[in-house]
């Protein structure tokens, strides 16, 4: 497999680098915006209203209010800003890698405690094949 | 007179940890082993009595968004409140810096061509709060001055491990020209590998940890030539924190003693690891 950007060989990888951060800066910045209390309650209050305060694409607005973890990374979020929303909505930083990863939190905890995934058969997309 | 660097401390800074010792869980089964490890760090800085951290650690999207990305902040503040980030800020002291230090340090480095961001104002996340509690349990108020140096490792590209390294010996250059008599540690945060976000998360890999430890004391130019492909490879997207140990490890002696070594996974999605390295000429 030939790649012009030898990071999108790393499989389940996604990289916040120079394009990613300009897609992705009006989700991010509304993440950051859960920072404040009053914030977070007028987000919960109504979620399309106060998403509509930050000029993103419908695709962004709609992965974030369906929740869609990957989503948001894909569309140029970035994990410790998404991790705001998470804190939101009560979840835990381990509950929402589970979530990312298509696992129940049990069995994520359980691969954790096991000594986590294995790099093996996780370095590179083209060994994969 | 003039300060010192005496020893070099890493430490993984997993927000997790600062919230098991904060809601009182440090002896239950998941995290008594954990604790345990740091037990022996607690008596040796104890005894060692710093009178500085420079402490090298990355904001989580806490003081610092994407408005302003600075690769390196200095902070020069006289104090630090612990960072809100979402659930209230960590029951811990306010981080008492030193702006007398923290400011012949930034004029020393940025004469020396590291052209780093002076920061008089900013709140400190569990980045830097996490390794002082480990190492000082919770006092009423942290026993030492703490100056702050906060890397960018979540915009990529972060520094290259080079830079890092070169970086460290630049500080050391800069604490040794101040003419206070000065005890100072240098504590490097953050890996070890460990990937929070997508499909791969969770992965740890213990080999590459080991091989990373094992360099660091031995052969540090060898392991800040690693391109940052193979931290994110090997260690995971979050991995790459692990470049902040080699500012660290740029400010001491080229040949150290390794007096503490540990390693333990998981807390959380993470692997920890931890590691003490004493300089042997600034203490005969």
């Amino acid at each position: 497999m030939s790649t012009s950007n030898p990071f999108d060989d790393i499989p389940g990888t996604t990289l916040f680098d120079a394009q990613r951060s300009r897609q992705g800066y009006h989700l991010n910045m509304f993440c950051m915006s859960l920072m404040k209390p009053e914030n977070r309650a007028g987000f919960k209050a109504n979620e399309p209203a106060y998403l509509e305060k930050f000029p993103m694409t419908d695709e962004q607005r709609q992965a974030i209010l369906k929740r869609d973890w990957n989503g948001m990374i894909a569309l140029g979020g970035n994990i410790y800003f998404t991790a705001k929303l998470a804190a939101t909505d009560g979840l835990s930083f381990q509950q929402v890698a589970a979530l990312m990863t298509g696992s129940t939190q049990d069995e994520y905890a359980k691969m954790m405690l096991a000594g986590g995934r294995s790099i093996e058969g996780n370095r590179s997309k083209a060994d994969r094949k | 007179m003039s300060a010192k660097i005496v020893a070099g401390v890493a430490t993984s800074h997993v927000p997790a940890i600062g919230a098991a010792i904060d809601l009182g869980k440090t002896n239950e089964p998941y995290w008594q082993p954990l604790f345990r490890g740091y037990e022996f760090s607690k008596q040796w800085i104890a005894a060692e009595k710093p009178d500085v951290i420079i402490l090298v650690y990355n904001d989580h999207a806490s003081a610092f968004s994407l408005e302003v990305i600075p690769t390196f902040a200095l902070g020069c503040a006289a104090q630090f409140q612990p960072a809100d980030e979402g659930w209230g800020p960590r029951p811990v002291p306010t981080v008492i810096g030193h702006p007398e230090l923290a400011w012949h340090i930034a004029q020393s480095v940025i004469l020396d061509e590291f052209d780093l961001t002076i920061v008089n104002n900013m709140t400190v996340d569990h980045g830097l709060t996490v390794p002082l509690s480990l190492l000082f349990g919770q006092p009423a108020a942290w026993p030492v001055r703490v100056i702050p140096l906060a890397v960018n490792v979540v915009q990529y590209p972060p520094p290259t491990g080079n830079r890092c390294y070169h970086l460290g010996k630049a500080l050391r250059k800069a604490v040794e020209s101040f003419d206070q008599d000065l005890k100072v540690v240098i504590f490097g945060t953050g890996g070890m590998s460990h990937q929070l976000q997508g499909p791969r998360a969770g992965l740890i890999n213990r080999d590459f940890d080991t091989r990373f430890l094992d360099g660091l004391t031995a052969d540090p130019r060898a392991l800040a030539r690693m391109p940052h492909i193979d931290y994110v490879r090997e260690a995971g997207s979050e991995g790459i924190e692990l470049v902040m140990w080699l500012i660290m490890r740029g400010a001491l002696d080229d040949d150290i003693k390794e007096i503490y070594r540990f390693y333990h996974v998981p807390a959380s999605n993470t692997a920890v690891g931890h590691i003490i390295l004493e300089n042997q000429q600034a203490r005969l």
